[in-house]
């Protein structure tokens, strides 16, 4: 009997290492394969195709006896959780063994690295242009007019940098894309690098990701000979937030403080080393080999206006059915946290989502009719970002989490420009006296003030962005801060 | 392995400094004066540009601390998943070093925390402190 097991860091957490160890005593073939996203249920264990989950060390035994009716949740692939599903980047999620070459050409893998090859540079930028692909790190610019511009860039060297340095709070996918299909980002890369006249790619990722820092560092080794000339290499990160700023980025890896810079210059004239640069996040790189293989119309047939394909949408806080949840753009927040993610974990009711990490906005439930789209969440004065949901149930202070906003921008902030070095600090300051009800009207105009300041005054999204949760807070639950008016 | 192997093992790479940083805070627990000197005359930088790199990032500490590490998420989905009453009663005596993180990537199943490079996920108060009592 195979049994197979996730030993993505997720399933590591909730104690996979040990059920598979008490799987393979009792005499099971046991393989380690990647997430299939359904985190409640880790460790969800694989039989032919039949779900278990979440297994304890208790569970083994009635397993293996057939006696575990309780666990079971019936074919995995036909879960409403994975059925509803439009996973294109994480197609092999839970299917393969992530550092498996075998498994990785089997299912399609170096494929779209074939394609560009034979159709050259010029007609993979114009493939990448026509699907549609937007950065899905949060800021959603166009990755096909990137690649173009550092194509037309004349230098000796170019570089292709990957920005895995996902420090957002509710957000998981990168982490999931690069433990549990490594080489797709890995052919994503070299895709980009072949399209843009760059042979050498750096994946930055973040220090408190070792199973990523491992896995990609294994991965590119094992396929070093199929991407040549291009070469890939991962540099680790070491605890900074604003460092999923790009030009922050490009610092840390030159092995300067991670700053922000100015721009221009963009860095896709003047990147790393002074180079013409792309900088793409890893659920960009990893769409990539997709949209080669199966063809850029395919890929624009998802979505709606302007946000075109899929995206893995990170659903977690609060939430029963936790997860990666990849869809077409136009899904609907309400959809994602009632119908997909179950609701609360506590039971309680949803009073606010946050949407986009620690600089989005706070939602409730009023808005749940938007539809998971870059401009319709600018429209709400929102953003989706990275693509990380986060559910509070009514138990929630949303000014605690105001202050939080502010309290986290004051920690991360790089200090280079001043809204967003002061004005954090400023902002926290003012939100204490708010929530002491020391003049708290005054006070409050005040951080509406400040937020404005910070907004249009700040360098990079870290200061400029902060005001999201901040305002979104106010505005959104304003009784959470009037009612500490009158003392 | 001592710092001029750390030295030797980068030299000629682009951009080595944080390599270098984090091999030499593994291997001695910290970034000392006598380490920012030598790294300083190896990459022909002055002191006070390796000093500022050092002390930018959080990672890299100036001084030895022998005592064990908990890293604790308390970011907004660890919150929402109620690590501040989790962590409330955590022990004061100051043997384990629980230092604060934003985010370890386990935002479903929170909340979560990390011990070397081991992760821990579904954290009560009892699986926590049970946690640190272990260290």
């Amino acid at each position: 009997m195979k049994v197979r097991i996730s030993d993505d860091a997720l399933a590591l957490a909730c104690g996979a290492d040990a059920v598979a160890d008490a799987f393979a005593k009792a005499g099971a073939e046991v393989e380690r394969t990647s997430s299939w996203g359904m985190h409640w249920l880790e460790p969800l264990v694989d039989i032919d195709g039949i779900g278990f989950g979440p297994v304890g060390l208790a569970d083994v035994r009635s397993i293996l006896d057939g006696a575990a009716d309780a666990l079971c949740i019936g074919k995995i692939a036909d879960h409403p959780f994975i059925a509803r599903q439009q996973r294109l980047t994480f197609a092999r999620a839970g299917r393969t063994r992530a550092l498996s070459l075998d498994d990785y050409a089997a299912t399609g893998g170096w494929q779209g690295l074939t394609k560009a090859r034979e159709i050259g540079p010029a007609a993979t930028i114009e493939a990448i242009l026509a699907s549609g692909l937007r950065g899905r790190g949060g800021a959603g610019f166009p990755a096909g007019i990137k690649w173009r511009t550092v194509a037309d860039a004349k230098a000796d060297q170019k570089y292709i940098v990957c920005n895995a340095d996902e420090g957002d709070s509710g957000t998981f996918a990168d982490r999931m894309a690069m433990e549990g299909d490594p080489f797709q980002l890995i052919e994503g890369m070299a895709i980009a690098g072949l399209a843009v006249g760059a042979t050498k790619g750096y994946v930055y990722i973040r220090s408190e990701y070792p199973h990523a820092i491992a896995k990609m560092e294994a991965a590119a080794r094992a396929c070093a000979h199929l991407i040549a000339p291009f070469d890939v290499e991962i540099r680790v990160g070491a605890g900074a937030y604003v460092c999923g700023e790009e030009t922050s980025l490009l610092n840390s890896l030159e092995g300067k403080r991670g700053e922000v810079r100015a721009k221009p210059p963009l860095p896709a004239l003047e990147g790393l080393f002074g180079k013409p640069t792309v900088v793409n996040n890893v659920l960009t790189l990893t769409s990539v080999p997709w949209i080669m293989t199966q063809g850029a119309e395919a890929y624009a047939a998802y979505g709606m206006g302007r946000s075109r394909g899929t995206m893995p949408i990170q659903i977690a806080g609060n939430v029963r059915h936790g997860g990666l949840f990849e869809t077409a753009f136009g899904i609907t927040l309400g959809e994602l946290v009632n119908e997909i993610g179950g609701g609360t974990a506590s039971g309680r009711p949803v009073r606010a989502v946050q949407v986009g990490g620690p600089l989005g906005a706070y939602h409730p439930p009023s808005q749940f009719d938007t539809p998971f789209d870059y401009e319709a969440f600018t429209g709400i004065d929102g953003l989706i970002g990275h693509g990380g949901l986060v559910v509070f149930d009514d138990s929630v202070d949303m000014a605690k989490q105001a202050r939080f906003a502010m309290e986290f921008c004051a920690a991360e902030s790089c200090g280079k420009c001043t809204p967003c070095r002061l004005g954090s600090t400023r902002g926290l300051e003012t939100l204490d006296r708010v929530i002491a009800g020391d003049n708290a009207a005054d006070n409050l105009a005040l951080v509406e003030d400040l937020c404005d300041t910070m907004k249009f005054g700040s360098l990079c999204a870290l200061g400029g962005f902060t005001p999201y949760p901040v305002l979104s807070a106010i505005t959104h639950f304003p009784e959470d801060f009037q009612g500490r008016k009158t003392s | 392995m001592d710092l001029a192997d750390i030295l030797d093992r980068h030299k000629g790479r682009e951009g080595p400094l944080l390599p270098i940083l984090h091999d030499v805070q593994a291997t001695f627990g910290y970034v000392s004066e006598d380490a920012i000197r030598a790294i300083a005359l190896a990459l022909n930088l002055t002191r006070a540009e390796v000093h500022g790199v050092v002390s930018f990032y959080h990672d890299f500490k100036t001084k030895a601390d022998p005592r064990p590490v908990l890293k604790l998420c308390r970011a907004e989905a660890c919150q929402a998943r109620g690590v501040d009453a989790v962590a409330a009663d955590l022990p004061q005596d100051g043997r384990v070093k629980v230092e604060t993180v934003y985010c370890l990537g386990l935002c479903s199943v929170g909340p979560a925390a990390m011990t070397g490079d081991t992760v821990h996920a579904r954290l009560d108060r009892e699986k926590l402190k049970a946690l640190v009592a272990a260290l």
